[in-house]
């Protein structure tokens, strides 16, 4: 393989990755440039090049994501958008659920639709559940409507009729009479962007592609013609979602896919190194300055969902967003990062974020005007951050500002001393992202015995081998290039492209017919995608979500390969049954199952990385650099070792507690934890022994 | 404060966070798994962990207030009725008693003690409104508890270890939908012994034995904060009437409500009779509702406990509404007993006039309707089909009212696509009402409008419960009164708000839901949200 180049797009930077022809990495970071985002791409690149002595035309792929569509969603900063929908049906992403994601605030403000009343837009027509055409659709109305869209210069449209998934006939029919009378408004049509049953979601899915899509079009141009005159001749993929490559085209035309398509990375990376050391089982873990997100990964895969929520208004909570409908890594994010500020609410108990000091201020370490306690703070009055090795570049860390911090905002207020309300803070954000990684292994089915954890991005490693022994689980890997996993990730990826479909049908009455066709149509659909980028040899999973009759949540439900027969329904059922007490601990008899909604995925076969085995622990390595830290295992603090990650050699070991410090992160080991260096630089720690337990027998 | 003293104090914060964690668990593998629409869309279920008296520690916050307090006094009924004596390791037990649970048959407690060295230091309890409970079906139509279905008293569900197979076929052959219902039971309890591994796991990693201590630091803390939330409020007495639809004659809801030094009482002398139908309200129901409307007002972030609750009692005499007893029936408790929050709310604007909003639409406006075939020789199978439906909230002191969303209620709607998958029903229409907030300095929420109609040769019986028709949403401090609602078939034929009646296979049912009403004097709107509310056509 060639030089190839992974470009992420983050809120505060845009991190550079190139893997040379040797396979080994070279990375940078910029400031992104909001105004133009591709500037601090090519500035990155230029940077790194050129350090490296790498010529752009020996580039053979550049990969890229970015959170430019999610923040102009967030900003609100899209086109002038219409939405043309059924009438009676104007208002559904305005009532929403009709319900309240808090339901102790008497002020609550719901979110306000991305595309008002007076954009949106009706005309007689209605399909029923089944697809059959209850009123035609009136096509001297729809041309009264686009009258109005050319009268308003409209900049996008979306088209959202209800169960046009179950049959898109009438949104088609709008698109060519549209594209007929206005050809350069962007039109988006739910049945394409994301053909799934549930209209608020629906709906909302397509009006967040119309609406990013005349800036997301413009700007990927934009960066392929830059790119180019730089001298670039290799093809420019884009990562989505889900996790995998799409072309610039694909992008384009369907840019609500690139929503988190940065965290998608992050997943890959821990995939990626699941898939090295043949661990089955990981927790993915990425800290970053005002977030954390954890993903769970199984078979080297990691978990997908079918739809998210983006752009939550109110501290992260579920429903405070815009729902949208497309195949997606699934990872549970919290405000726990390391600027997440700490305060002392009215029962007297410490709380973290979700509010942020994020990179300007900052934390009150940083010096630069900060003067709330941060996780950070917390990490420098604790001796696990220090002004001697704290990597970045340009901060000098005051630990008497952020003790000073942390005792206005908590101590005092306590009645603690600094030292005890650091810890405080530290145990508290500690258990929020221990507690978020259960709720969500809950939310999946899963135990979490057994699991390994990877930790990436510039705050886990502080935290990690706390979260670690707090989950009981026995295994932590802390992979180089911790401060870049997702733009590492995005060259990890395949080609890939899951499409989806709502169809009901039910066990005791399959339509085994109608869902063969279904599975064709959506394998073409993916495949179709995946043909734009690549000519390699491609692997389809195919995936039903299955339900009790009566339930509202559906479990997904593997398919083996082959199309169904009059016999299929028992197999299915079967499959759904033991798959159903996998996820809940018991099936339930004699209940028809019914199934709502099929996908299927094609992905380009990817070369299996070379699988690693562990090294046992060679020399132990110690030093002489010491630093008082605090260790949670004995509840003291304790004389603790300062190592250099550089410094340790494959198979070189060192023992807690301690600190092994890098450019980009510290890795903490508390007194009863040992790290051993790996040969491809990865740090793998363990226990030197269990968790002390009370044995109740005793006491 | 000493060292241990204080590295205590962060123990007890970690483990008071576990908790709440452990209970988010298990009420969100409950939504996940029950088939009761309103358990999945509305989080109508319940689960906390109680303290070895029966106190309440925690609780996890779901979608609906209505299970708050009343599944919090539930554990000392379980305690004293099976006996302390009686309570065994390996236990679990349950109940759907409205006075000793939540509020009516369709709700099932079950509660599994805590052993630890074989001495009981607590129990969990959880609470999910189940799909069917026999009797009559769900519905106001029972003149008495015995018809409204299967009333189990607090007994062992599991004794020992050792399932109680003949309640498992009593309850089998008493419901409708026996399947579904026996899962959701086992689900329950599923529930409760996950949480108990997940506490003892938690009580090692801390090395205690019992949760006392950590019981006593919980309601300390949350004693001391509700205590100075209720402080500011200004001694005395506020009274409150409201009349509502009800059943079949308008019914006056009266509170009087003294706000002392320890706490807030709510008597609800002045409302009036018991109905004959099932809307009574067990007033362990009507606290839940009275004391969340007080949460919510002035300590929105306070969690619910033993301490949390303890400050806010209720009284009624005999034979009031508001105190349905044994054997009124209760069914629906829910339609009247909404009501009590925007009631006490209303008697506390007296002392809080910046805080208390105007009135809403209050209660939902189901559709619940059995569908069955139009033509009896065609053998179609009935369907029961249920959507839940929000008007307007009441305009806030300085914002205005949510359009179409539930409250006090948590309840969520179901997709109109959805809904048309599981049966044989099309929904015409479900878009904002114009014109139905109440005009004011801030506008009430919008209600809406539904049109629907049976499909595939089918007709609905149906069972109609509108309120707020003849009653509107109050306005506040000027502002106007919210829309009342209206109900009718689609060719101008009236249709009864009130009870069972049936929609044609070739008619629609129309449905304008109330708007919620306006605060503050309508001419000091700012002329922009009145440009908005003409350029968006809320207002025309």
């Amino acid at each position: 393989m060639g030089t190839r180049i992974g470009a992420d797009v983050g809120g505060t930077f845009t991190d550079i990755v190139i893997e040379m022809a040797d396979g080994s990495f070279e990375s940078t970071k910029v400031l992104t440039t909001h105004e133009g985002p591709e500037q601090g791409i090519l500035e990155g690149i230029s940077l790194v090049a050129a350090e490296h002595n790498v010529s752009m035309s020996d580039v053979e792929q550049i990969i890229h994501g970015t959170t430019l569509a999610t923040n102009a969603l967030i900003e609100r900063r899209g086109a002038h958008t219409a939405l043309v929908t059924t009438e009676g049906f104007r208002d559904v992403i305005e009532t929403r659920t009709e319900g309240r994601f808090e339901q102790y605030d008497l002020n609550i403000v719901l979110p306000t639709p991305l595309i008002e009343r007076k954009d949106r837009y009706v005309v007689p027509e209605r399909i029923n559940a089944r697809g059959e055409v209850l009123i035609p659709f009136d096509e001297a109305a729809a041309r009264a409507v686009i009258d109005q869209i050319a009268d308003r210069g409209y900049e996008a449209v979306a088209v959202g009729f209800i169960h046009s998934y179950r049959n898109a006939d009438h949104e088609r029919r709008f698109r060519d009479l549209l594209v007929e009378r206005l050809p350069d408004v962007g039109v988006s049509i739910s049945s394409e962007v994301s053909p799934q049953m549930r209209e608020f979601e629906r709906f909302n899915t397509v009006c967040a592609n119309a609406y990013v899509q005349p800036l997301m079009a413009s700007y990927l141009l934009r960066l392929k013609a830059e790119l180019k005159a730089r001298g670039a001749t290799c093809p420019l993929y884009l990562i989505h979602s889900g996790g995998g490559l799409v072309s610039v085209e694909t992008a384009a035309a369907f840019p609500v896919r690139l929503i988190e398509s940065g965290p998608a990375g992050g997943a890959i990376f821990a995939a990626d190194l699941a898939a090295r050391y043949g661990r089955k089982s990981v927790l993915s873990y990425d800290m970053g300055g005002t977030t954390a997100k954890i993903a769970i990964i199984e078979d080297y895969t990691p978990q997908t969902a079918k739809t998210f929520e983006v752009a939550r208004t109110t501290r992260f909570k579920k429903g405070s967003g815009m729902p949208i409908s497309i195949p997606v890594i699934e990872m549970i994010e919290i405000g726990a990062g390391g600027g997440s500020i700490a305060s002392v609410d009215a029962l007297g108990q410490i709380r973290i974020g979700p509010h942020s000091a994020g990179s300007e201020p900052g934390p009150a370490a940083y010096d630069l005007g900060g003067t709330e306690p941060t996780v950070t703070d917390a990490n420098v009055e604790l001796g696990r951050l220090h002004p001697s090795t704290f990597g970045a570049k340009d901060i000098t860390l005051s630990p008497e500002r952020a003790a000073a911090a942390i005792r206005s905002a908590v101590g005092e207020p306590l009645g603690m001393d600094d030292h005890l309300a650091a810890i405080g803070i530290a145990e508290v954000v500690d258990e929020n992202m221990t507690n978020a990684a259960r709720v969500h292994a809950v939310e999946n089915g899963k135990d979490l015995h057994g699991f390994s954890m990877v930790a990436f991005g510039g705050g886990a490693p502080l935290h990690a081998t706390r979260l670690m022994d707090k989950l009981g689980l026995d295994e932590l890997f802390v992979p180089p290039g911790a401060g870049v996993g997702s733009a590492i990730g995005f060259l990890r990826a395949p080609f890939a492209y899951e499409a989806v479909k709502s169809f009901y049908t039910r066990t005791d009455q399959f339509d085994f017919v109608a869902v063969n066709q279904v599975l064709a149509d959506l394998a073409i659909e993916a495949e179709t995608f995946v043909r734009q980028g690549t000519d390699a040899e491609l692997v389809v999973e195919r995936q039903v979500s299955m339900r009790y009759k009566g339930q509202g949540w559906e479990i997904p439900v593997r398919l083996e390969a082959g199309a169904f027969d009059e016999f299929a329904a028992d197999a299915l059922a079967a499959v759904f049954t033991k798959a159903y007490e996998e996820f809940f601990g018991r099936a339930i008899d004699d209940l028809a199952i019914e199934a709502v909604s099929w996908s299927v995925r094609v992905a380009s076969v990817q070369v299996q990385p070379q699988t690693l085995e562990l090294i046992e622990p060679g020399k132990t390595i110690s030093t002489t650099v010491r630093r008082p830290m605090f260790d949670p295992v004995s509840g003291t603090d304790v004389d603790a070792g300062v190592m250099h990650r550089d410094d340790m050699a494959p198979g070189d070991v060192t023992y807690g507690p301690g600190v092994i410090v890098e450019s980009q992160t510290t890795t903490v080991l508390a007194s009863h934890h040992q790290a051993v260096m790996q040969t491809d630089g990865t740090l793998l720690i363990t226990r030197t022994k269990l968790i002390p337990q009370t044995n109740r027998d005793d006491a | 404060m000493t060292a241990a003293r204080t590295t205590s104090e962060v123990h007890f914060q970690i483990m008071w966070n576990r908790l709440v964690s452990v209970l988010e668990e298990q009420a969100l593998t409950l939504v996940r798994t029950a088939f009761s629409t309103s358990v999945r869309e509305a989080g109508d279920l319940s689960a906390g962990v109680f303290d070895r008296q029966g106190r309440m520690v925690a609780q996890a916050v779901t979608g609906t207030p209505g299970h708050v307090n009343t599944m919090a006094a539930a554990v000392p009924h379980f305690i004293n009725d099976i006996g302390p004596e009686r309570i065994y390791e390996g236990d679990v037990y349950l109940t759907n008693d409205p006075w000793k649970g939540t509020g009516h048959l369709h709700d099932i407690t079950v509660t599994t003690p805590i052993f630890v060295n074989g001495e009981v230091i607590g129990f969990f309890a959880c609470t999910a409104h189940v799909v069917d409970i026999g009797g009559r079906g769900y519905g106001p139509d029972a003149r008495e508890i015995y018809e409204e279905g299967f009333r189990i008293p607090i007994m062992k569900w599991i004794e020992q270890g050792r399932l109680n197979s003949d309640l498992v076929n009593l309850i089998r052959n008493n419901v409708r939908e026996e399947d579904q219902v026996l899962g959701d039971i086992h689900g329950l309890a599923a529930c409760n012994e996950t949480g108990r591994r997940r506490l003892l796991e938690m009580l090692g990693e801390f090395d205690m034995t019992d949760l006392d201590e950590l019981a006593d630091f919980i309601f300390d803390r949350t004693s001391k904060a509700t205590m100075s939330a209720l402080a500011p409020v200004q001694k005395g007495v506020y009274r409150n009437e409201m009349e509502v639809d009800g059943y079949n004659e308008t019914i006056t809801l009266a509170v009087e409500l003294t706000v002392a030094d320890d706490g807030m009482h709510a008597d609800f002398t002045g409302t009036s009779p018991t109905s004959s139908y099932g809307i009574n309200v067990p007033i362990v129901y009507a606290q839940a509702y009275f004391t969340y409307g007080m949460l919510v007002a002035l300590a929105p972030e306070l969690p619910n406990n033993y301490a949390s609750l303890l400050p806010f009692t209720v009284s009624a005499p005999a034979g009031v509404i508001l105190n349905g007893e044994d054997p009124d029936p209760v069914s629906v408790r829910h339609v009247i007993g909404h009501f009590v929050t925007d009631l006490c709310l209303g008697a506390i604007a007296q002392a809080l006039p910046d805080i208390v909003p105007a009135e809403g639409a209050g209660a939902l406006w189901n559709f619940q309707a059995s569908a069955r075939g139009a033509d009896p020789t065609e053998m179609l199978p009935p369907v029961e089909l249920l959507m839940f439906n929000s008007g307007g909230t009441g305009a806030r002191p300085s914002l205005d009212g949510l359009t179409a969303t539930a409250f006090p209620s948590g309840v969520m709607t179901m997709s109109a696509e959805a809904t048309e998958q599981i049966g044989p029903i099309v929904i015409w229409r479900k878009e904002i009402r114009e014109n139905s907030g109440g005009a004011g300095k801030y506008r009430g929420g919008l209600g809406q409008v539904i049109e629907i109609g049976p499909a595939d040769g089918y007709q609905f019986e149906f069972s109609a419960m509108f309120d707020r028709v003849d009653n509107p949403a109050r306005g506040r401090a000027g502002g106007e009164n919210g829309a009342p609602g209206k109900v009718y078939l689609d060719d101008g034929s009236p249709f009864a708000t009130k009870g069972k009646q049936t929609i044609p296979a070739d008619r629609r049912l129309i449905m304008e839901l109330p708007g919620g009403g306006g605060f503050g004097d309508p001419a000091e709107r700012d002329p922009e949200a009145t440009a908005n509310d003409k350029a968006q056509g809320y207002v025309t």
